[in-house]
């Protein structure tokens, strides 16, 4: 080769060089989108933006739970230490820490990440933040970002508002939704209505430095989007009532639950002893659910819902309902007081049934439930048991009894009603007649109902057949009522029998020796019928009641524990509430005074 | 052309508007990689993009001085100015200011100047000085060594600083040797030393399981493969060469079947046992050898991302967020062209590369027009210090060469290149001004 011809060979390698170059270049900056999102991810970071979390509203628009202003205090370990430390001391003083709390946080922020901020000290009040605000360029790498801390300034119907909080490991393991630091309802309608309550995040993005601080807008601002608010939630609880009902429950343990009858309205659910929300959601959460927890009277135990009893006397009256409806007795059918086969008390022998139902007579309902469960049918006491147990049980059901009520309560207990399978799974199918099972005809045995249920039952009898779904929903922001509220269940059971049952209701209240007479409220017919739950410890004290008899306004039920019979104490309690609620106002002191002074079942530790 | 018209209208302008545009190109880039997220402040002079500016004036100034010297006085002064600069060698070992890693500064205030920028032109100076002579060809075996000499000792002088990347500079010599009549079978031998070394990196930092001696470095294997293959080729001597031939070809083939086992040997050596750890890891890393080290590469992945995220037509000037926000590491001098990435993207980067191809194309073109050999000589020389520029560092920026730092030509910010390559080309430009007046 030419010697002069080379400079093609080594101009060919300088084209060739470039023709590599050009072909990476065509592969990094047109092709490949590796390096692309990896510079991305180095220069972008995305912001989210808490929406405002929905209030809680009552049935008169007074406030239940809030937000309030608050502030959480981040930390990046990175920037501390290049700008040259800081003192531990004076910084765990403004937190209000100790130095070794902040210590720990200050570890526990250098293992996730030295160059991110993580939260030190969270749900800084406003108050508080302010007196330190001026104090925190002090301490290079802190910084405070706002945060809305949730609180219920009254501290009413904590057991139904339920707990807000940080999730946790499962919750983000569950949901990509959920970063280290979020706030998600654990319980109650926090976490049943946590969507519409928290609303929709919105999204800033940013340009970021070497240093991971926000410097720009990235693309613009054009992606961002703006937070969507949470949805208020109406309740249709009345906060007065409720107020009063927890007031008058303290130093006892039980429920009272309060429903409209004419819509399932919710109007109050007490559950005692109860707690102040906010001792679960601030940051002292941890210790306060620790002593809580390990109360005695289990304060954190919703009763509501979640305490099932047995209906003991209350029960007879679906008992009286059904049997009407099948014709195996008429309202003024006589039956023997027959003491030899069940006991009974007081001094009556031969009861109808509206006097059946004032004195709680007990042979009575046994006869009217072994009419309708050993019928003779089959000529066989096992076989008749085991034909007509399920259409009993049936009719049971319709009352609520067992059931989920509709289903807008996540937490609720169906309760129990026997069924055959039962006593089949129990006893063995075909061995066992009405003989083996009968004490479920007066309300004991395998039967087991919450107070709610009890409240749905009275409203049922107020409602003379029918219930509407027992619910607290008033309104989810703009959108009203969800339609599912307003779903109705009948009895299936003539209306003109529970006049005979109502009129006992009201004699029981009346009467000059009716069991409930402490239930009446001056001015307003009140149909009531109490119970007395068999218990070691001390029986329970049950009433259930409807107020005023004809005009319905009011049905509940109320559950004292370990308190004695159902006249001594629920019934006056009722009497209160119903009194509150049509009146607005309890002019009876005297009963007041007594139900606020007692104490049960003993003095305990105070909450 | 009249040998008689004015130097204005002899020298080449493609050239000049080619190197006055990178310098432009360096200035803007420089400008926006110093401001960061703050606006430019163009008259700020003690910012590096103000020194820039003034550095690019000196280089006009300079170049201006270069053009009105007669060309006769670069030759006779060519040694002269090779034995100066090899005396600033050595004085930059004994007084110089160490600067990452390397002595190779004599810095006056805040101003540093890089000896070795300059030794690249007077080693091409001396190199064309000696090949030049009647008769000196470089076939001849004496004028071989002293050619090699004269480029191995500045070249000596730096790797004490030390600076890989000028040291592989002087290695695209063998360019201009090749050029002069060197066999062209040392083309083909670089070439194999390359694959060799690759291979031996690549074998080296793998491990194998020997049965007798448990396990070892893979390089062993590389090593038998190597002998495999030549004794496949010596068998196949008989069959492929005439036979007066054979003797000279059996002799090259055990030549070069020592030659690559004793480097391979040597370079895996020297990779484990003279490398700093840090060295092994860039060179490790180029390979997407796991070195076990997130930050080893902390450098390149960022350049790379750089380069990538500017597409089609970069985030415009000033807007790139890597450039802005210092995520690219030296990215005013050796990794400027990360800025051009981000800030101009695929339009900006292969412009600039067009740009250099160009630049070196014309050289080539310039060289090859001359009658003088000194000129030739020269421009080849030249030719060969821009394109290893080149080579390395976009090689590098690109993630294809390891991390080696070593400035972009005209671009990127510093004095000592920007007046070291203006020497070199415009030295060129004026000889190559004189190519119908003077006859060498």
């Amino acid at each position: 080769m030419n010697l002069r011809e080379r400079q093609v060979v080594i101009g060919g390698i300088f084209v060739l060089i470039t023709l590599i170059f050009i072909g990476r270049l065509i592969q990094m900056q047109l092709y490949s989108s590796e390096w692309k999102e990896y510079a991305a991810r180095l220069t972008e970071e995305t912001e989210q933006l808490e929406p405002a979390r929905g209030l809680m509203l009552d049935r008169n628009g007074q406030i239940l739970l809030n937000n309030m202003a608050g502030y959480d205090i981040w930390f990046t370990p990175r920037k501390c230490r290049t700008a040259g430390g800081l003192d531990t001391m004076a910084f765990a003083e403004i937190l209000r820490m100790t130095p070794a709390e902040l210590e720990r946080e200050f570890r526990r922020a250098e293992a996730y990440a030295s160059y991110r901020p993580s939260i030190i000290r969270k749900q800084i009040p406003a108050e508080h933040f302010a007196r330190i605000a001026g104090e925190l360029y002090r301490f290079p790498g802190a910084e405070a970002r706002r945060r809305t801390i949730r609180t219920n300034p009254t501290g009413l119907a904590s057991h139904l508002v339920g707990e807000y909080r940080e999730v946790d490991q499962n919750d983000m393991a569950s949901n990509s939704r959920y970063r280290l630091g979020d706030y998600k309802g654990k319980s109650g309608l926090e976490l049943q209505w946590d969507q519409a309550l928290h609303g929709k995040r919105g999204i800033r993005h940013h340009i970021v430095d070497i240093r991971n601080d926000y410097r720009a807008p990235a693309q613009e601002g054009l992606l961002d989007t703006l937070p969507t608010p949470g949805q208020d939630i109406q309740l249709t609880l009345d906060l007065d009532l409720q107020a009063y009902g927890e007031n008058i429950m303290a130093n006892k343990r039980g429920a009272i639950v309060a429903i409209e009858p004419s819509t399932g309205e919710v109007l109050a659910m007490v559950s005692a002893p109860s707690y102040a929300t906010d001792l679960l959601t601030g940051r002292e959460r941890g210790s306060n659910y620790d002593s809580l927890l390990n109360h005695p009277s289990k304060p954190l135990f919703n009763r509501t819902l979640r305490a099932t009893y047995r209906p003991g006397s209350i029960f007879k009256m679906i008992q009286g309902l059904i049997a009407l409806d099948r014709g195996v007795i008429r309202p003024s059918s006589r039956i023997y007081c027959d003491r030899n086969i069940i006991g009974c008390h007081g001094g009556h022998t031969l009861d109808n049934l509206e006097e059946a139902i004032v004195h709680s007579c007990n042979p009575y309902f046994h006869e009217v439930m072994k009419r309708m469960i050993q019928d003779g049918s089959s000529g066989n006491i096992f076989r008749d048991a085991h034909n007509n147990l399920g259409a009993w049980s049936e009719s049971i059901r319709a009352f609520g009894m067992g059931t989920n009520l509709g289903g807008h309560f996540p937490a609720l207990r169906s309760g129990t009603v026997p069924d055959t399978t039962d006593y089949d799974r129990m006893y063995g199918r075909k061995r066992w007649a009405y003989s083996t099972i009968y004490s479920i005809s007066i309300g004991e045995g395998e039967l087991l109902t919450t107070p709610i249920h009890m409240a749905n039952l009275a409203a049922v009898l107020a409602n003379r057949g029918h219930y509407v779904t027992p619910h607290v929903i008033q309104h989810i922001g703009d959108l009203g009522k969800p339609e599912e509220m307003n779903q109705r269940f009948d009895t299936g059971i003539d209306p003109i029998h529970f006049e005979t049952v109502i009129r006992a209701m009201a004699q029981v209240v009346t009467a000059e020796d009716g069991t409930g007479s402490r239930a009446q409220v001056p001015g307003f017919d009140v149909c009531g019928k109490t119970g007395t739950v068999q218990n070691s410890q001390g029986n329970h004290s049950v009433f259930i009641a409807f107020a005023p008899k004809n005009n319905p306004q009011i049905a509940l039920s109320v559950y004292v524990e370990n308190a004695g019979s159902g006249g001594d104490w629920a019934a006056p309690i009722a009497s209160l509430m119903i009194e509150r609620y049509l009146n607005g106002t309890v002019e009876q002191r005297e009963k007041e005074d007594r139900i606020l002074q007692a104490t049960y079942p003993f003095p305990e530790s105070p909450l | 052309m009249r040998r008689t018209a004015p130097i204005i209208q002899r020298i080449d302008w493609l050239t000049v508007a080619i190197v006055v545009i990178l310098m432009a190109i360096g200035l803007f880039n420089v400008a926006s990689a110093t401001a960061g997220a703050d606006a430019v402040d163009w008259f700020d002079w003690g910012s590096k993009q103000g020194k820039q500016f003034m550095w690019v004036a000196l280089a006009m100034i300079l170049a201006g001085l270069i053009l009105v010297i007669e060309g006769e006085f670069f030759i006779r002064t060519a040694a002269i100015y090779y034995f100066v600069n090899l005396l600033l060698l050595v004085a930059v070992l004994a007084v110089g200011r160490t600067i990452g890693g390397a002595k190779s500064w004599f810095s006056f205030g805040s101003i540093g100047i890089q000896p070795s920028e300059f030794a690249k032109t007077g080693t091409a100076l001396m190199l064309a000085w000696l090949l030049s002579r009647n008769n000196e060809r470089i076939s001849n075996r004496n004028n071989l060594v002293k050619a090699i000499l004269i480029v191995a000792i500045p070249a000596g002088l730096i790797l004490l600083q030390p600076d890989a990347g000028t040291v592989l500079v002087f290695g695209g010599m063998i360019l201009v040797f090749y050029r002069e009549g060197l066999s062209g079978n040392v083309l083909i031998a670089v070439f194999c030393a390359l694959l060799i070394a690759i291979a031996t990196i690549l074998t080296g930092a793998s491990l194998f399981e020997y049965p007798a001696i448990g396990s070892a470095s893979a390089v062993g294997i590389l090593w038998f493969i190597l002998a495999v293959l030549g004794t496949f080729i010596w068998s196949m001597i008989p069959q492929w060469v005439l036979p007066r031939k054979r003797k000279r070809v059996r002799r090259a083939v055990v030549f070069s079947f020592i030659a690559g086992l004793v480097m391979s040997a040597a370079l895996h050596t020297g990779l484990e046992e003279v490398l700093k750890p840090h060295q092994k890891d860039r060179i490790h890393v180029l390979f997407g050898i796991d070195v076990g080290n997130p930050d080893a590469d902390y450098n390149i992945r960022h350049a790379k991302a750089a380069v990538s995220s500017g597409s089609w037509t970069g985030k415009g000037y000033l807007q790139g967020p890597m450039t802005a926000y210092g995520f690219v590491p030296e990215q005013e001098t050796d990794f400027i062209f990360c800025t051009i990435g981000e800030e101009w993207g695929f339009v900006g980067t292969v412009f600039t590369l067009l740009l250099y191809t160009l630049l070196m194309l014309r050289i080539l073109h310039l060289a090859e027009r001359q009658r003088s050999d000194f000129t030739r000589i020269f421009a080849y020389a030249a030719a060969s210090v821009l394109f290893m520029h080149y080579l390395i560092n976009i090689g590098m920026v690109l993630g294809l060469a390891p991390v080696i730092g070593i400035p972009l030509p005209f671009i990127s910010a510093g004095g000592s290149s920007m007046l070291g390559f203006t020497l070199l080309i415009f030295i060129l430009l004026r000889l190559d001004a004189e190519r119908f007046t003077v006859l060498r």
